[in-house]
């Protein structure tokens, strides 16, 4: 605030003009070309199959159509596909918030007995891992592949993240839960009544964090799930686009018929757009986020 | 499950080494006490506790596989042992120079090329006066952070391919020919650099915009009295204010110098590409999950861990030597 104030009274010398001008410039064609393949992909999506054929940068459909979208609407892949996301994302934070919430809060304790060891063995699985192929035979052994819940369960809890709201509820006056430890609630329910409601705005932040990152996994998918009905949107959209497997009905393209391009695009406008959704809010907070992190544990 | 509480509770109070029994006796009731009334504090800790075991912890025990001849049949405790077999077969392998010369390559060229970039842009958001503008141009260049790799790897195939691809379009308008830049082996480091740049230097700037929302305004109009322009300002104070910042996340970039990124690179991977592209992580991959060679490529997994290790806690003792609070 006062920087601005101050600035006001900058002589508005011509070296001065130039250099805002400049750096105004170069700063509005980054953002640009930061975005503008989005936009591309979204244009060229809605364009219609003999338009997008010719080519040629589109930023607005000149001739919009729906086909691409509603080809896909007529496959059970991709339907399917975002149906698993959907229940993976949601069920998978749930999971995720409900068992981070649940051991950061014993550890937020100073005086718990067992803490500092704990604290020390989570801390230590962020320096050193058993790597990929231990931990496939611990999933497999466990029954988990081929099931959703390998995609929830192996990484139901972030270290970091727990770490961070173990931070977090520290910081909770403890005048707050031995009011209520006196009217007689336990520990189990003064972190849902108390410590959890007075953090939403923390918890909803990580919910989100761990949200966006449930929808854009596709690794675990890749090596725990064979199934192709199991597939969440980024397992199937790294076929459709990457690997250019024209597979995206359940007989394959019809490549006369149909722009396979145009329905690439649409693809990868369903595999963003719920991102695009909880980007406002996640705007909102992430730059705190990203400073409780920075906080040391 | 009682039992479970109990051995976590005790196990973790270390036993003081004190001589008298009846001491001992009564410290073990005090601990008993404490548990009996922390007792739900402990079964919300079971949860979270029991994961941390069974997926961090016993694959870290399953490395012992590196030392043996593994048979998914006969488990880690039926299977024979190796000794270090599978260490010496990787360091003899050829392929082991190229692993590390491309995963060298791919975290120089990181440092070099995407290393310097948050800083610039942090410090030309800094400068801005419109507050607005510059709150329009954070929430463009922080939206690539959030979307997978599969999409940005997706959007540089659609946008590359010289199929259509609008690149190849202009390139073929402009000059007559078309690249490969998808096929083509001398391109993948290039793609693979710009492909961090774009999906995240803009969320690299947070932490600078940060360390500069701190500068002390008093210091520019000093500056000014005493007749500094702009860039001369931006050298003497708003640089040095976050010379501490850029020089611990060098250092912490360092100690994560081996992790290439292997989802990012795991999609980028062609045939075509594969001499300049296979780095550790993939390499293990490829070897023990679709070839099967689980005792081999857990081999490898344990020794690139093992680097990373020491990498993170000298990265960690040298940004303690330069007085900064570690991170660990």
């Amino acid at each position: 605030m006062s920087r601005e104030q101050s600035y006001v009274r900058v002589d508005n010398t011509l070296g001065n003009k130039l250099f805002d001008g400049a750096n105004i410039i170069v700063l509005t064609i980054i953002a640009l070309v930061t975005v503008l393949p989005f936009i591309y992909i979204l244009a060229v999506s809605f364009t219609s199959p003999e338009e997008a054929a010719k080519g040629g940068f589109i930023l607005f459909p000149k001739s919009f159509s729906l086909s691409a979208y509603q080809y896909i609407f007529s496959t059970d892949t991709l339907m399917r596909s975002l149906l698993v996301s959907i229940y993976v994302t949601t069920l998978g934070t749930a999971i995720n918030l409900l068992l981070t919430c649940l051991m950061a809060y014993p550890l937020a304790k100073q005086t718990l007995r067992g803490r500092q060891p704990i604290l020390m063995a989570v801390l230590f699985t962020m320096l050193f891992s058993g790597g990929l192929i231990p931990t496939y035979f611990v999933v497999s052994g466990m029954g988990l592949t081929n099931t959703l819940w390998s995609l929830m369960i192996p990484n139901a809890i972030s270290a970091f993240n727990l770490i961070v709201l173990k931070n977090f509820f520290q910081q909770i006056p403890d005048g707050l839960e031995d009011s209520a430890r006196i009217d007689g609630c336990t520990d189990v329910g003064v972190l849902f009544r108390i410590v959890i409601p007075l953090s939403m705005p923390a918890i909803a932040t990580f919910g989100m964090f761990y949200a966006v990152s449930h929808w854009n996994q596709f690794f675990s998918a890749i090596i725990y799930i064979n199934d192709s009905d199991k597939w969440p949107v980024q397992v199937l959209l790294r076929e459709i686009v990457i690997l250019a497997q024209s597979r995206i009905g359940d007989t394959g393209f019809d490549e006369t018929a149909i722009q396979p391009q145009t329905i690439r695009m649409a693809v990868i406008v369903f595999a963003t757009i719920p991102i695009l959704l909880v980007y406002p809010f996640l705007q909102k907070h992430f730059a705190k986020g990203v400073m409780l992190g920075s906080v040391k544990g | 499950m009682n039992a479970q509480i109990r051995t976590t509770g005790s196990s973790s109070s270390s036993p003081s080494k004190s001589t008298l029994g009846k001491e001992r006796v009564s410290r073990r009731s005090e601990w008993l006490r404490e548990l009996i009334k922390d007792k739900w504090m402990y079964a919300m800790l079971l949860p979270g506790v029991l994961f941390f075991i069974i997926f961090k912890y016993v694959p870290m025990y399953g490395v012992i596989i590196a030392f043996q001849d593994y048979q998914p049949f006969q488990g880690v405790l039926g299977s024979s042992w190796a000794g270090l077999k599978h260490f010496e077969r990787f360091f003899s392998e050829p392929q082991f120079w190229q692993l590390f010369r491309n995963t060298l390559l791919l975290a120089i060229y990181n440092i070099v090329f995407f290393f310097p970039l948050p800083i610039v842009l942090a410090l030309m958001l800094n400068e801005v006066r419109i507050e607005r503008f510059k709150r329009f141009v954070q929430t463009m260049i922080y939206i690539p952070h959030f979307v997978s790799w599969v999409v940005v790897v997706g959007v540089f195939y659609i946008i590359l391919t010289t199929e259509g691809g609008i690149i190849n379009e202009m390139l073929f308008a402009l000059t007559g020919h078309k690249i490969a830049f998808l096929l083509e082996p001398s391109w993948f480091r290039t793609i693979i650099i710009s492909q961090s740049i774009w999906k995240e230097v803009g969320w690299g700037t947070i932490i600078f915009l940060a360390a500069l929302s701190g500068v002390d305004v008093q210091l520019y109009e000093a500056a000014r009295i005493d007749g500094a322009n702009r860039l001369r300002q931006l050298w003497h104070i708003t640089l040095p204010a976050i010379r501490s910042t850029i020089v611990i996340l060098l250092i912490l970039r360092l100690g994560t110098f081996l992790d290439s990124g292997f989802e990012h690179i795991f999609l980028m991977l062609t045939p075509t590409n594969r001499d300049v592209g296979e780095v550790f992580d993939t390499y293990v991959y490829v070897k023990g999950l679709t070839q099967a060679q689980y005792s081999y490529s857990a081999a490898v997994g344990l020794f690139k861990s093992f680097i990373g290790l020491i990498l993170v806690l000298g990265a960690n003792w040298m940004a303690k030597k330069f007085g900064q609070e570690g991170v660990y």
